[in-house]
């Protein structure tokens, strides 16, 4: 069974593996931190929220300041796909935001069975491939 | 050891000392034994008895549906008559509590976080007043309350809190809570951030009775409204509210007369311990996980710093444990620390609003859910410290909680609500105060406090401006009938503030502008209490982006009201076109941090804020281009912004939208990601230092560390364990020691005498 766990990340109890819901790909071991399998971008946050008064004039701009905070983004190695983000403090380790108990995952899931799978999943994009 | 053969004090010994230590306590201060426990009261013999003879279902039902009607009347009444602006637009919360003190149902709208704080002045006065000679519990009597330290979040929030007797045995009590506002604190409106001591924090009324046989006490009235700013307010609300109780207790009356009274306590009883084992049954549904975040607040609303709230959210079969363990330090001369019944009490609306909001309102919600944290932290703060803008903490360390739990309920076959990203958090509003244009002296706040953007769900936008994440069911309240009673216009009001985004595949709900200036009174004023201007106050949620951050902007040296008599085509609509265009000639344009202290502002001039936006969800490159395009027709976004960060090609003048295109421009920019990230383990390598920046005034564990909370700098911490103070400067004493730095390097300032 594939239990999925996020919008875009799901942990096959038969591998015990983090996997990517958009490509399949096999991310990391799921007791461990998922991020462990995924790349990382350090992103200016001006680049995604932009100054909405000038940045030359003004000292507070609607920008989050670039030396205070940055955005982490965490995407899927095979796909691309952007899984989550973390707003950081420069230098602050990445969180292990989801530790998993994959004994009682099993346990939880096998009393449950398939049928209770939630539904909701990524809306796949037309024309975008499954498998890389 | 000597006293290895010495006899135990008796029982009779031991009662004779307590006796003793309980007639010589000097002070009835606040009570940690009541103040740290959120559950609820173990059953008591009566309740037991009750439960005995009446514990049919049906019965239970209707009563308590009878008693939440009474609840909502008396809400309905202090909404409609109550004279605060707290009031009017439902920041109100009436209920029933049990005996012993716990509240067993809640109204249905309102501020639902009373319904976590109200019960700590409840068992303040069943533990120290009921046998008090010199006091007592009568039929009749009123009690008032507003210290947070004895319970509820902060000083600007009074209960009325009413006994209930049936043949003289106390049944069970009825209390009203409205944030009144003003408090007589060193700033005006009752939530002063220039607070740097319990001292400032204006009028500390522990639990005491200022009601008598259904009538409010004169003199103590008086003596209240000799404390405020706002006499007559606090004499029609005090009478408000306990006109509300009132009418409850006479709905509990007839429930009485037709029911009887074990049918009226069993009620009570049945109901908590019904929710509460519903509530750990809901958990146990959860998968055995634990989550971590932190949310940062990037002000103190003196000055700007880096104070982390740190959440560990752990499940473990029908337990779950919020661990706060890490967060700052308290501040022992800033006002933005909580008690940490406040935090509870917030992280309970996370349950009550946002995850499971068919539940019954009340106190049960939340008591089977543990919380940890270190004492003498920013979020469990000791009696000594400021507490007036625990808003800023509790709200913070709510976004925390609710970040962790979406990622529990994801997976989850059974969800009450959709899983969704962060509610924006921030209380960006006017607070005001002065003489108005009718000589009323008058302090409080606008109600857009309550337009917080709601965070995306997991198959829609964000709504814009929602609602405040405190009460879910609050309004925004009229402008324009507020304009009729204080000296200021909304000049710019409900205009959404373009490009202040929170993007992903689906987008935060966005907030939007104000801009007020004084009119009418030269005695009028503002101030503003809101945190992220430099560093957002949330997280996205599975690849969403958090909100940007949200500036003060002041333009001076300027009459407004005389440029739209004289040259009305000078004005301007948006806070981008106003700073960026500087229209009005000779005036003065400043940006700040959005903790502005209470400034008196002349006529005309402009004071510019915008509400924040919920947090997206979801890979932005997900987003229907339509909505994409949708967001600029509707002036959230600028064309250049959108097709820049959402990768959507369109016609620049039709925003005919070329799907081609932009599924192969999307197809690059997953393709550039790829090229432009490193792999997790490489990435750390340059990343991960270990202390915090030596160019940020950093508060708060770093890493994994929760036993070593640093102070400001990276070489000054303190065990998490071993509180020691924790002053900050005054702001204005820090700028002035810079200017006498530059003076000195200059030479200039050699000749001044020391
Ligand atoms: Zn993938």
């Amino acid at each position: 069974m594939k239990i999925p766990m996020t919008e875009y990340l799901r942990i096959n109890l038969e591998t015990e593996k983090w996997e990517c819901r958009v490509c399949d790909h096999e991310i990391a071991p799921a007791e461990g931190n998922y991020k462990e399998g995924l790349l990382v971008h350090n992103r200016d946050p001006r680049e995604i929220h932009p100054p909405v008064i000038d940045p030359d004039k003004y000292k507070f701009t609607f920008s989050p300041d670039p030396e205070w905070v940055r955005i982490l983004e965490f995407c899927c190695p095979s796909c691309g796909t952007q899984v989550e983000t973390e707003y950081a403090i420069p230098g602050h380790p990445p969180l292990w935001d989801m530790q998993v108990d994959v004994a009682a995952l099993k346990a939880q899931w096998a009393a449950r069975g398939p049928a209770m799978l939630p539904d909701a999943g990524p809306s796949v994009v037309a024309g975008r491939a499954h498998t890389h | 050891m000597k006293d290895m053969n010495t006899t135990a004090p008796s029982l009779e010994e031991m009662n004779l000392i307590k006796k003793f230590l309980d007639d010589t306590t000097l002070f009835l201060g606040p009570d940690p034994e009541i103040m740290q426990n959120h559950d609820l009261m173990p059953r008591t013999q009566d309740e037991d008895a009750a439960i005995a003879k009446v514990s049919d279902n049906h019965i239970v039902a209707k009563i308590r549906d009878r008693l939440q009607s009474g609840c909502d009347e008396g809400f309905e009444m202090v909404e409609q008559m109550g004279a605060a602006p707290g009031a009017k637009w439902g920041d109100v919360i009436t209920g029933v509590y049990s005996a012993s003190g716990d509240l067993a149902i809640a109204s249905a709208g309102g501020v639902l976080i009373f319904s976590a704080l109200v019960h700590h002045p409840i068992k303040f006065i069943i533990k120290n007043w009921i046998n008090e000679p010199t006091v007592g519990v009568k039929d009749g009597d009123g009690f008032i309350h507003n210290d947070s330290r004895y319970g509820n979040v902060h000083n600007t929030d009074q209960s009325m809190i009413l006994p209930i007797f049936h043949d003289s045995k106390l049944l069970c009590w009825v209390a009203s809570t409205v944030h009144e506002g003003e408090n007589g604190a060193i700033e005006p409106g009752g939530m002063p951030s220039m607070a740097e001591s319990p001292s400032d924090e204006g009028l500390k009324m522990s639990p005491f009775k200022v009601v008598e046989n259904y009538q409010i006490k004169r003199d103590v009235l008086t003596f209240l409204q000799n404390s405020v700013r706002e006499p007559k307010l606090q004499y029609e609300d005090m009478k408000v509210k306990l006109f509300a109780c009132l009418r409850i207790k006479q709905r509990i009356e007839e429930t009485l007369k037709s029911d009887g009274p074990d049918a009226l306590v069993s009620t009570l009883r049945l109901t908590m311990e019904d929710v509460r084992a519903e509530v750990k049954r809901r958990i146990s549904e959860w998968p055995d996980m634990t989550v971590r975040s932190y949310i940062i607040q990037d002000s103190t609303l003196r000055e700007n710093c880096v104070v982390k709230i740190n959440c560990k959210l752990t499940k473990t079969g029908d337990r779950l444990i919020f661990d706060f363990r890490g967060s700052s330090p308290e501040f022992t001369n800033r006002a933005t620390n909580t008690i940490v019944a406040g935090l509870k009490g917030m992280l309970s609306q996370v349950f009550l609003c946002y995850v499971w909001p068919d539940l019954p309102r009340g106190q049960a919600a939340f008591a089977p859910i543990e919380v940890i944290t270190d004492p003498h932290s920013i979020v469990d703060c000791s009696y000594d410290a400021p507490n007036s803008q625990s808003l800023m903490s509790i709200f913070t360390g709510f976004t925390a909680g609710q970040h962790a739990v979406a990622k529990f309920l994801y997976s989850c076959p059974e969800k009450f609500t959709k899983v969704h990203a962060p509610t924006f958090n921030m209380i960006n509003t006017f607070i005001w105060g002065g003489v108005s244009q009718h000589g009323e002296t008058l302090g409080n706040l606008c109600a857009d406090l309550n337009g917080m953007g709601a965070g995306a769900t997991s198959d829609r936008d964000g709504e814009h401006a929602l609602a405040p994440i405190f009460a879910t069911m609050a309004d925004i309240g009229e402008q324009e009938l507020n304009e009729e009673e204080v000296p200021f216009l909304q000049l710019v009001s409900k205009k959404m503030t373009r490009d202040a985004i929170a993007p992903g595949k689906y987008r935060g709900g966005q907030g939007y502008s104000m801009m007020v200036s004084t009119k009418d009174s030269e005695q009028w004023g503002f101030m503003t209490t809101a945190e992220g201007a430099k560093i957002p106050p949330l997280q996205g949620l599975f690849g969403g982006y958090a909100c940007g951050t949200y500036p003060l902007c002041k333009v001076k040296d300027v009459d407004v009201y005389d440029v739209l008599m004289n040259e009305p085509e000078k004005f301007r609509h948006s806070i981008e076109e106003i700073m960026n265009e500087q229209p009005f000639e000779d005036a003065k344009y400043s940006t700040h941090h959005m903790g502005m202290g209470f400034e008196i502002s002349k006529r005309g001039e402009l004071f510019m804020i915008s509400q924040g936006a919920g947090a997206g969800y979801g890979d932005l490159l997900e987003r229907d281009p339509v909505n994409v395009v949708k967001d600029i027709e509707e002036g959230l976004m600028s064309a250049e912004v959108a097709a820049r960060l959402y990768k959507v090609v369109f016609d620049p003048k039709t925003l005919a939208i070329d799907f081609e295109a932009t599924e192969q421009a999307r197809d690059e920019e997953r393709k550039a990601r790829i090229a432009r990230s490193t792999p997790y383990a490489e990435f750390i390598k340059g990343w991960n230092q270990p202390k915090p920046p030596a160019h940020l005034p950093y508060f708060g564990c770093w890493g994994d560390d929760i036993d070593t909370l640093y102070m400001g700098a990276p070489d000054i911490t303190r065990r998490a364990d071993e509180p020691r103070p924790n002053y900050m400067m005054h702001p204005k004493d820090v700028r002035i020691a810079e200017l006498e730095a530059r003076l000195t390097a200059a030479g200039v300032a050699g000749d001044e005498k020391q």
